[in-house]
Formats: C-alpha cells, structure tokens, sequence
C-alpha cells in the first residue's frame, strides 16, 4: 500500500472512531466553552480596545484547547499497543503521523469554529480589515500548532509526567507561530496593517516543521 | 536608587548563578563517589 | 589531563581577577549611562558564551543523530547545562542593567527575546533529559535540539518584525565602542570562555565517571545470584 491511502485510511479510522464514542470531543467542546466565559468574564474591554487584544486572548483560548486535544493523540494507540506493532513493521511511520495530524487539525479547527462565535458575542467583535483573511491564518496557525504538537505529543510518550512535558516542550518551540498568529488576528481585526508577513512567516513555520517533523518522525517512533 | 548599586548588584548576581551550578555538580561528584565506594565494597 | 586541567584552571582563576579589575576600574567610565555600564561587561561576554555554547550543543546533536556517539552526547548534555547558567546570567544582568539605564526592566527587543526564547528551549530540553524514561534519551533530547536550532531562525524574524511595527528603546551599548571598552569586552569574553571550558570539562568528567558507575550496577544486579 503506498502513502496517501495508508494516510486517509488512518485518518478515517480516527475520525469514525472518534464519532461513535463522542467523550472527547465533548468533554473538550465543553472545555472550549468553559475558556471562553472565563476570558470573557476577566478581560472585560470595551469594542474598541477588544479588537487590539481579542487576537491575544482567542489564540491563547485556541491554544488551550489544542493542548487538551494534542495530549489524547496517541492515547488510543497506547492503550492497544499500535505503535510496538508499527515499529515491528514494514510499514513507514509517516503516513501514521501525517494522520494523527491531520485529524488533530480537524479536531481543533471545530473546536475554534465553535469557539468563534461565541468570542465575537462575548466581544462584540468585528473585523474592520479584510476578514476571509483570518482563515488562512486560523488554518496555517493551528496547522503549526498541530504539527509539532503531534510530534511531541509521540516524544512524550516516553517521559513521566507526560501531560505536562507535551505543553512544556510545544511552548517554547511554537514561541514565533503564536507571535504571527496573534499578531495577524489583530492586524485583520484592526485593519491597521497589513497581516501578509505574518501570514508569510506562518507559512515557513509550516514547511520546516512539517519537513522536520516528517523527517524525524520515524528516529522517534523506533527509540523506546 | 543609586545606579552604581545596580552596577553592584549585576556583578554579585553573577556569581552565585555559576555556584550555585557548580555546587551541584560537586553533590553529584559526591553521590558518585559515595556510589562507587559501595560497588568496590560489594 | 589532570596537569591540563590544572593549569586551565590556575589561567582561568588569573584571567576572571583581572578581567574584573579592567571592567570596574581599567576601563573607561561611560559618557550617558556612567559607571552602570560596566554591567556591560558581564552581559554581553556571558551572552556569546552561552550563545557559543547552544551552538556546540546544536553540532552534537547532529553529530549523535548520524553517528551514535556517547561522546556526542555528552558533549550535548554539558554544552546545553553551561549555556543554561550563563543563559540566566544574562537574562538576570539584562534587566538590572535595563532598570537604571532606560528605566524598564524589560523591552521585547531582539536580542533580550531571542535569549529568553532560547533559555526556554533549552530548559525544556533539560527537562527532557531528566523526565525522560526511554532507553533511548539522547535521541529524542538531539531531536529536541535540531528542532530548536530551527526555530532560532524564525524566531529572530518575527520578533525583528514584531519590532518595526511596535518599536520600544532598544537596549544597547549606544552605536560605536571606545577600543579601550572593546580591548576590556573582549579580556572578560577571554575570561568567561576560560571559565565555561573549565566548568564543561569538569561536567564532561563527572557524566563519563556517572555512566561507568550505572554501568557497573547494572552489570552488578545482572550478576547477582537470584534469590
């Protein structure tokens, strides 16, 4: 079988699989929820000031969100021994990690479609610079975000303490995605500049990471 | 405050810092040593 | 060895004394910021010592990841040790530098975020290291390392934007240097790397000497009778 239908046919499992049992999804749709009152309820900013620092405050709330969503990435394939069964194969690691991914991507990204509505109610928030340009920085940011964060959610797996090494290794890394993210949003919303270099930056963050996380995915897989 | 306390007080950070490591690493040494001392005993 | 080891450290012990009187009383005293300045030559040598030694740890960690070598490790676990201490050094005489001078304790300016930004990457990779319960720590630790030395890059970048677009004091030594503040910079930069090779070669000693005694109780509890 080669890569990209390995790829998909994980990705489906993953999602059908996540479908029936519903509990994850939930408990982090509530969560999301539960991020967003409580911002709403201690950052109380009127319409203006809200449009410089809503692009802070719903990354970080996104950026919570993924965590919880990144720390149950391999849970599954722990619990039934998948990833010994994949070190013993044949098969390449990749089209495993580009699935995690990509099913993490989906997940987060209905997590933050939920979430934005109910930030712009809360912040009566309105984009006064060109607003379909927040999608290509929602998808690149959270693909950024994504992507390292399955790649080290899979190297925590071997260390204790793993719910807190995955935030305390994704931070520091994700430090230059979370600035353009951020500072995009606020572009877009402010309309006082122009969000194309973060946009431009994002999508660097993107390619390296995505080729060093391909590239090393499999070293990481084998080590035990 | 007077700036040259800061002067003072950057130079007398420093130095602690760098002790503070190689205290460590002198516990190290001295749980190691402590280490092979009771694997020549065994 | 040990004689080498000796005389770095008599050199070292010498160089540090006489860097120290240069920076407090051989050189010049500073026009604007006056005798605070001096911090000057504790900051910045500590900041390319340790920026020095994120890179030796960078090498090894390429070096491991093809070779395998324990050396390679080693070196990588030391270089990224040292570089933390003299990392916090700087992010500790930035500030109180900072404070007298331009009366902040903090600016968002490159140079203090790409450090700080560092000091975290490589804290996390300290962290690896010692949470991790694979056999194979070194590994994912010189996978953590490429990835920082990645990111380094981009980091640079946004902030250097981030910058243009929100612009704050810089915190510098103000344009060009006196040659008798360059001649004292660069004593104190001679006495801190004498410093860091001495406290790396220490460190590169005590984790061989740790690893031989893990070693021996390993083979020890192999060969114990059972009970």
């Amino acid at each position: 079988m080669s890569f990209f239908p390995i790829t998909r046919a994980t990705l489906m499992k993953d999602v059908r699989l996540e479908w029936r049992s519903k509990d994850a999804i939930n408990a982090m749709l509530f969560f999301s929820l539960l991020v967003v009152v409580i911002f709403s309820f201690s950052f109380d900013p009127t319409a203006e000031e809200s449009r410089r620092i809503a692009g802070g405050l719903v990354w970080v709330a996104f950026l919570f969100a993924a965590i919880v969503a990144l720390n149950q990435t391999w849970a599954r394939e722990l619990r039934n021994q998948v990833l010994d069964a994949y070190r013993v194969s044949p098969a390449p690691a990749n089209p495993l990690f580009l699935a995690k991914a990509f099913g993490n991507l989906i997940f987060v990204m209905v997590l933050e479609a939920l979430m934005t509505p109910l930030f712009i109610v809360f912040y009566k928030l309105r984009a006064l610079g060109p607003g379909w340009e927040l999608i290509p920085v929602a998808l690149l940011g959270t693909w950024a975000l994504v992507v390292n964060g399955t790649f080290f959610a899979a190297v925590s797996l071997r260390t204790r303490s793993r719910e807190i090494m995955l935030p305390l290794l994704l931070f520091p890394l994700s430090i230059p995605a979370l600035l353009a993210m951020v500072n995009a949003t606020t572009a877009i919303l402010t309309g006082e500049q122009s969000p194309q270099f973060w946009i431009a930056l994002l999508l660097a963050y993107d390619v390296v990471f995505t080729v060093a996380c391909l590239l090393l995915f499999e070293t990481v897989l084998e080590a035990e | 405050m007077n700036p040259v306390h800061y002067l003072y007080a950057a130079y007398v950070a420093t130095w602690p810092i760098h002790g503070a490591y190689l205290t460590i690493l002198w516990r190290k040494y001295s749980r190691i040593r402590r280490e092979m001392a009771k694997l020549k005993r065994s | 060895m040990k004689r080498g080891f000796s005389i770095l450290a008599v050199v070292t012990a010498l160089l540090l004394s006489f860097a120290l009187y240069e920076a407090l009383i051989g050189a010049p005293t500073e026009r604007t910021m006056g005798d605070v300045q001096r911090i000057f030559y504790y900051h910045v040598p500590s900041a390319w010592t340790a920026f020095l030694l994120f890179l030796i740890n960078f090498v090894a960690s390429v070096v491991y990841l093809v070779r395998r070598s324990a050396e390679a490790d080693i070196v990588a676990l030391v270089s990224a040790e040292v570089g933390v201490v003299f990392c916090t050094v700087v992010l500790i005489t930035g500030p109180i530098w900072a404070r007298p001078v331009w009366g902040i304790w903090w600016t968002w300016d490159i140079r203090l975020t790409l450090t700080l930004v560092l000091w975290l990457i490589y804290v996390s990779y300290l962290v690896l290291r010692r949470f991790s319960t694979s056999s194979q720590t070194s590994l994912l630790a010189a996978v953590l390392a490429v990835f920082g030395a990645l990111d380094v890059p981009l980091v640079y970048f946004s902030i250097w934007f981030f910058r243009t677009q929100h612009p704050s004091p810089v915190m510098g030594d103000g344009g060009s240097l006196d040659p008798r503040m360059l001649h004292v910079l660069l004593i104190n930069w001679a006495a801190f790397l004498c410093l860091a090779w001495l406290v790396c070669w220490t460190r590169y000693r005590l984790e061989v000497l740790k690893r031989e005694v893990e070693e021996a109780q390993a083979m020890e509890s192999l060969l114990e009778p059972t009970r």
